[in-house]
């Protein structure tokens, strides 16, 4: 029997049958990937405009980036946003989520949608608002400032890798705990928090990820020496198109792609 | 006579009474308990036996400390233990899911309550080797839950609620997870647990048979509201309404009616002569289809005996016991169940026969028509 006649499931559809579900898979996921997987070539060209494909190879705009004192000023700004945003959003969504899913009160779903909107609603309206919200109590250009916008945007996303860890966990180990003479505090960090530490890590990952990677917020409440690197970018790529944003980029791509692979080890291993 | 639980009391010092009243709890305008008075005395095994949604759970967990009664008082012995948290009741129990904690081992699991009381690291050893030789599970401490059969893990729960010497031990159903043979050995395995410990015990099951099996008393639930708290034998052989007739075991019922002496008849089957009745209420004649046997040509002693007259109308063999469904009027069945020996077949009855059951008077039990109350 050849390949394509071999059963692709339990049923009598064979690969054969599915070829062209493949096919359009395959194209899907090169679309996806194409424009992100770009910029590498782009970043070792040795042309001082932006070019595809790079008629000569040069890792000279690496030099530059790693040289330059504004981007490297702007880097350590991004990774201690980011690492900051991580640090708060994490025990907030966390404790969030816990006392939404056990509280089994009637308003506990509508206070989770609310808890959620950042994500849905487009980041430009929050970031105007919290710019002229900001603008009254002196936060734009504060890393203070950004820690909080940013962790608007990551909680939500903390609440739910925690909410469904939540979901296929048994509350019950917590009342037996309490049974047993632990307090509520006490059961929460003795029983419960060692099952979901894995979700937890995988939340403050993304919780990283998602400040690091953010650039409408940071362009209207990040300013100064307190620019971050994507803020930076940004203005780079409107006043001069040079490489040295596409080596940052790729920089950016392989953390980026480290950490969530990370998050799936980490949940692979979960099960 | 079965052993009374009081007799027990006196040696097992460690057990606590539990006495609970007019507790009641509101679930929106549902009542899950309304008013419940119920006495668990020191040492003994009590049953919460009632059908889903009764509120034998909420009971439980009202005992334990995880719903807060809207009114009414629980006290351990002499102390009020309403607005105690659970960490502080000192109960030992038991979930149905057994809520064992994957991420320790199996002598960990059973080291927790001691942990958290400070019990030195001899003791606790101790202690956790006695507790898994009493489950007989010895050799498997330093397991890991995942490890572990259904019916260890049921163990190790156990274990884990009695190794800290709880006086109250409460059980949500703990044996609804183990299939039918498992479960049934568990069950005795239990009652013995409890005879050697001594501990007052809340057990709750939706399973008649298991109650019957382990209590010293049952307390039948229905609706938030006790029906019936009384000894597996008279709850059994005396129950006070129809509800409690129809939970607990196979039964017929038949409308009584009443003369002016006060005789109660089924049609024109005198059924009791000295029942105390009240003008008003209508009564009926339980049956347990057990109870029921067949006569053949030999003459019946009508003082002793009731006689019934009527048609097979369906015939089960169930291995052990058959069962026959017997019309003895136009609009009344009696169930009949009797013992098979190796001479009953399929074709032993057959619908249409003509069969004549009887009831000796002494296995008559009259209730009252309506359910409630």
């Amino acid at each position: 029997m050849r390949w394509w006649q071999k059963p692709a499931s339990d049923t009598q559809i064979t690969h054969g049958n599915r070829l062209w579900l493949y096919v359009l898979a395959a194209i899907i996921m090169l679309l996806l990937v194409i424009p992100t997987f770009i910029v590498i070539p782009m970043s070792f060209s040795d042309s001082q405009y932006l070019e595809f494909p790079p008629s000569h190879w040069s890792d000279r705009w690496y030099i530059v980036y790693l040289e330059s004192p504004k981007w490297m000023r702007a880097t350590v700004t991004s990774l201690q946003v980011g690492v900051l945003t991580m640090l708060v959003a994490t025990p907030v969504g966390t404790m969030a989520a816990y006392a939404l899913f056990v509280s089994g009160h009637r308003a506990a779903r509508a206070i989770f949608v609310f808890l959620i909107t950042p994500m849905i609603v487009p980041v430009i309206l929050i970031a105007i608002g919290t710019f002229y919200a900001y603008g009254r109590v002196g936060l734009n250009n504060t890393i203070t400032g950004l820690v909080m916008a940013h962790t608007v945007l990551a909680a939500p996303l903390v609440m739910i890798v925690i909410t469904s860890a939540l979901r296929s966990y048994d509350l019950d180990q917590e009342r037996v705990a309490r049974s047993l003479g632990a307090t509520r505090v006490r059961a929460f960090f003795a029983i419960t928090l060692p099952q979901i530490k894995f979700s937890i890590v995988t939340a403050a990952l993304l919780s990283f990820l998602t400040s690091f990677d953010e650039v409408i917020i940071a362009i209207f409440v990040s300013g100064g020496s307190n620019a971050t690197l994507t803020k930076h970018m940004f203005a780079a790529l409107r006043d001069f198109i040079d490489p040295t944003i596409a080596a940052i980029s790729t920089i950016m791509i392989l953390v980026s792609t480290t950490l969530l692979l990370a998050t799936q080890f980490i949940g692979s291993r979960q099960k | 006579m079965a052993s009374h639980p009081d007799d027990q009391s006196s040696t097992k010092a460690s057990a606590l009474p539990i006495h609970i009243q007019g507790l009641t709890k509101k679930y929106g305008r549902m009542y899950a308990l309304n008013n419940v008075d119920l006495e668990v005395r020191s040492g003994e095994f009590l049953t919460l036996l009632g059908p889903s949604g009764s509120g034998k759970t909420t009971l439980l967990m009202a005992i334990a400390g995880f719903n807060r009664p809207d009114a009414g008082s629980i006290r351990f012995a002499d102390t009020e233990m309403i607005l105690t948290p659970p960490h502080r009741r000192n109960v030992g129990m038991v979930f149905q899911s057994y809520a064992l904690f994957p991420h320790m081992t199996v002598a960990e699991n059973i080291a927790f309550p001691l942990k958290l009381r400070g019990t030195g690291a001899e003791e606790t050893a101790q202690r956790v080797a006695d507790a898994l030789a009493t489950v007989q599970l010895s050799d498997l401490g330093e397991r890991g839950i995942d490890q572990l059969s259904g019916g260890q893990r049921q163990r190790v729960a156990l274990a884990r609620a009695f190794v800290f010497r709880p006086r109250i031990l409460l059980m949500d159903e703990p044996l609804s997870a183990l299939d039918k043979k498992l479960r049934e050995q568990m069950q005795i395995e239990l009652k013995h647990l409890h005879e050697q410990l001594g501990v007052t015990t809340v057990y709750v099951t939706h399973d008649q048979r298991e109650a019957l099996t382990m209590s010293d008393r049952i307390a039948v639930i229905n609706d938030g509201k006790l029906a019936q708290v009384d000894t597996p034998h008279a709850i059994y052989n005396r129950p006070v309404n129809r509800f409690v007739a129809d939970f607990i075991g196979e039964s017929s019922m038949l409308p009584l009616t009443r003369d002016d002496t006060g005789k109660l008849y089924f049609e024109d089957h005198l059924i009791a002569t000295d029942y105390q009745t009240e003008t008003g209420k209508d009564y009926a004649l339980l049956v347990r289809p057990e109870r029921l046997f067949m006569i053949g040509d030999e003459t019946v002693d009508a003082d002793k005996t009731i006689t019934f007259s009527g048609k097979v109308r369906e015939f089960v063999f169930q291995g052990e016991t058959a069962f026959a469904l017997t019309s003895i009027s136009d609009t009344h069945d009696l169930s009949f169940r009797f013992g098979t020996d190796s001479s009953s077949s399929q074709d032993s009855m057959r619908p249409g026969d003509p069969v004549s059951l009887g009831l000796n008077r002494q296995d008559v039990i009259v209730i009252p028509q309506t359910s409630d109350q």
